[in-house]
């Protein structure tokens, strides 16, 4: 049975290929049109997963749809309606825009889909729609290594549920309990955002990232006044702080005047009472997360936990679920946000409509390391870059490997493109620039000569799965970067009271371990653990820089420059690093070393892309 | 839009939210005047409401 999913119009569009249960391809289309969280009809994606499973429209079974418009057209007018007449100007917006696109969704995707298709006939038929909150516990359960879990998914809002519980057994995925808008978590998190002048939708990493220099001084405040939380994690916000429902803002000035200040204007100066508010946001964020995960627990004596939508994303949240030890195992999927729906609107569709059985890959998780994506072979690499201009190096892949150590050990910071692409917001190795984590330089020169930002967030460590346990005070695996645990204490360096007392950057720019460039101030750190079986490549290379340096760590970050997509193909990865100072490239079994290259191909990336 | 006044009957069937039929037809008048009104159709940049 071969399925396609579709997650698109909102943000994240994506499309992925389901063939008898298991994922044969998955992309998001920002990465083919280089339009960040591009939010259009996904068909360079669909093409993509089409060409990979070497099938054309006409052989599919289902299409479906992450989500249900109508349900989110219905929740649009209740909400008006409840509010009228405030929201009048809102609601002069939002309508026209779907009495002209959005309403007619389903006739728009059946002609868009008939492009794929040679005989454009049959395809209304084929397509299904999942509710939101389905496709995401979906996509969470079902490639997931339980036979049985509690499935947690919580994000901003889908048609009506902002938060569902459900429990999955065998090919069976049953919701229990949901809680519905205006009551949402995510939006709570993404009002923070707002106040604390990021952008909404794609700040809230920055957020958390924020919370470690603060403390959560407003975590009471939040409490008693925006968020009234039971014990068992269930909750209710007070809607007269905000104004997401009806107005154009995410809060009112009612929140405005409980926090003592109007809303920080994004890109000014970050202060202490930024940081204060994220460090109180994370803290309840944790609060809810922790409450809910213990009463799942303990109410349903289930040991699993699976997780997806935006809330899980929260790495450093996902971490202390962890920790607290109410479940024995949990598995987030690795693209937790709207992107992920698309796969889990294609699991649902074969588990749930067309019921067949469910595919369980022993301790293994369905997700084949989340490389679902394109990949380029080495003849092709080499034609496409020579076509590019660049100068380079082929190898055999024992040599290519010596060099990137080379490099590694030579402080550069190295493009390192192989394989499949990831699935999924986070660089696993795949499309990835990488660094030496002991150089006390590389967090700053990563983030000021090829990132441009200075960011207060430090980088996230590739380990070996078999060695994390000798540098985090973590155990078990983490292949998609969504746990954060700390740092072992004896690799730790205490800060002296003056270097505590440093502000921001400066203050992460204090070596704090062995490994100062993924080290976080509070001496956490967003880990992916690196499995010989997923990515034999990655874990090689890594295993060799061990061998020659002792260390089997490397600084992961996404191979992409501030607000850029990132790369996909061989040419995008040239042109990031023509554009940046990234020093070595290495591409498939390629080398190219900056001074090599041609200086007239140099391109000035540093504003090339908006801001996220 | 024959097709979509047949899901709109199958929503609310389905649903069991026939109540909504007059706001919906209300709404889809005044909104159909705003849209002859406004000419172009920009979605605002707002979190929820889409």
């Amino acid at each position: 049975m071969r399925i396609l999913g579709i997650s698109a119009f909102y943000h994240d569009s994506a499309a992925a290929l389901l063939v008898d249960g298991k994922p044969v391809a998955a992309a998001q289309e920002e990465r083919f049109t280089r339009k960040k969280h591009d939010p259009g009809f996904p068909e360079h994606a669909i093409r993509y997963c089409l060409a990979e499973g070497g099938i054309g429209m006409d052989d599919l079974d289902h299409v479906v749809f992450f989500e249900k418009p109508l349900l989110k057209f219905e929740r649009l007018l209740e909400t008006y309606l409840a509010n009228a007449p405030a929201g009048y100007r809102s609601f002069k917006m939002a309508l026209p825009v779907w009495l002209k696109e959005k309403l007619f969704q389903k006739p728009g995707m059946v002609k868009e889909l008939a492009q794929f298709s040679a005989s454009g006939k049959g395809i209304e038929e084929k397509l299904l729609f999942a509710e939101h909150h389905q496709s995401h516990a979906a996509s969470a359960f079902y490639p997931s290594p339980f036979e049985e879990a509690i499935v947690l998914t919580m994000d901003g809002v889908g048609e009506w549920a902002t938060t569902s519980v459900a429990i999955g057994r065998g090919s069976n995925l049953e919701t229990v309990k949901e809680i519905h808008w205006p009551h949402s978590l995510g939006l709570l998190y993404s009002a923070f955002t707002y106040y604390t002048g990021f952008r909404v939708n794609s700040g809230e990493y920055k957020v958390m990232g924020l919370a470690p220099y603060g403390e959560p001084k407003y975590k009471q405040l939040i409490l008693d006044n925006l968020i009234d939380v039971k014990p068992d994690g269930s909750f209710w916000l007070d809607q007269s702080y905000f104004n997401y429902a009806t107005g154009l803002t995410m809060t009112s000035k009612k929140f405005d005047k409980l926090f003592g200040a109007p809303p920080r204007k994004a890109e000014s100066p970050l202060t202490q009472r930024d940081m204060d508010l994220a460090a109180s946001v994370q803290a309840v964020t944790e609060e809810v997360m922790l409450r809910m995960a213990r009463d799942l627990a303990k109410s349903t004596g289930i040991k699993n936990l699976c997780m997806a939508g935006g809330v899980a994303l929260n790495c450093v949240a996902n971490g202390k679920i962890l920790r607290d030890g109410a479940f024995e195992r949990i598995w987030v999927q690795p693209a937790a946000g709207d992107a992920g729906g698309a796969l889990g609107a294609a699991y649902a569709a074969h588990a749930m409509h067309a019921r067949k059985p469910r595919h369980l890959n022993g301790e293994m998780d369905g997700m084949k390391g989340s490389y679902l994506g394109p990949q380029f072979s080495q003849a092709d690499i080499e034609r496409r870059l020579t076509a590019a201009g660049a100068r380079f190096t082929s190898h055999s892949e024992a040599d290519m490997l010596e060099r990137t150590v080379d490099a590694l050990e030579a402080g550069h910071a190295i493009g390192w493109f192989q394989g499949r692409m990831e699935f999924g917001p986070r660089a696993l190795g795949a499309r990835s620039i990488i660094g030496d984590p002991r150089n006390p330089e590389m967090q700053k020169n990563l983030n000021l000569k090829i990132k441009y930002r200075e960011s207060f967030r430090p980088f996230a460590p590739s380990v070996l799965a078999e060695d994390v346990g000798d540098y985090f005070e973590h155990e078990v695996e983490s292949p998609y970067m969504l746990m954060v645990a700390d740092v072992k204490r004896n690799r730790r360096r205490t800060m002296t009271p003056e270097q505590e007392a440093l502000f921001g950057i400066e203050k992460l720019n204090v070596p704090r371990s062995d490994l100062p460039a993924i080290t976080h101030v509070d001496y956490s750190a967003r880990i992916q653990t690196v499995h010989a079986e997923t990515n034999p490549r990655y874990h090689q290379l890594i295993s060799a820089f061990k061998k020659r340096t002792g260390c089997p760590v490397v600084v992961n970050t996404s191979f992409n420059v501030r607000g850029e997509p990132i790369v996909h193909t061989p040419e995008d990865a040239f042109r990031c690093f023509m554009g940046c100072e990234m020093e070595t490239l290495v591409v498939g079994n390629c080398v190219l070393s900056k001074p090599d290259q041609d200086p007239a191909l140099k391109l000035d990336y540093k504003d090339k892309f908006d801001l996220d | 839009m024959l097709s979509l006044l047949k899901e709109l009957v199958a929503y609310m069937n389905a649903r069991r939210k026939w109540w909504l039929l007059p706001v919906i037809t209300i709404l889809l008048i005044v909104g159909g005047l705003l849209v002859l009104a406004q000419g172009s159709a920009i979605a605002p940049f707002i979190y929820t409401v889409f």
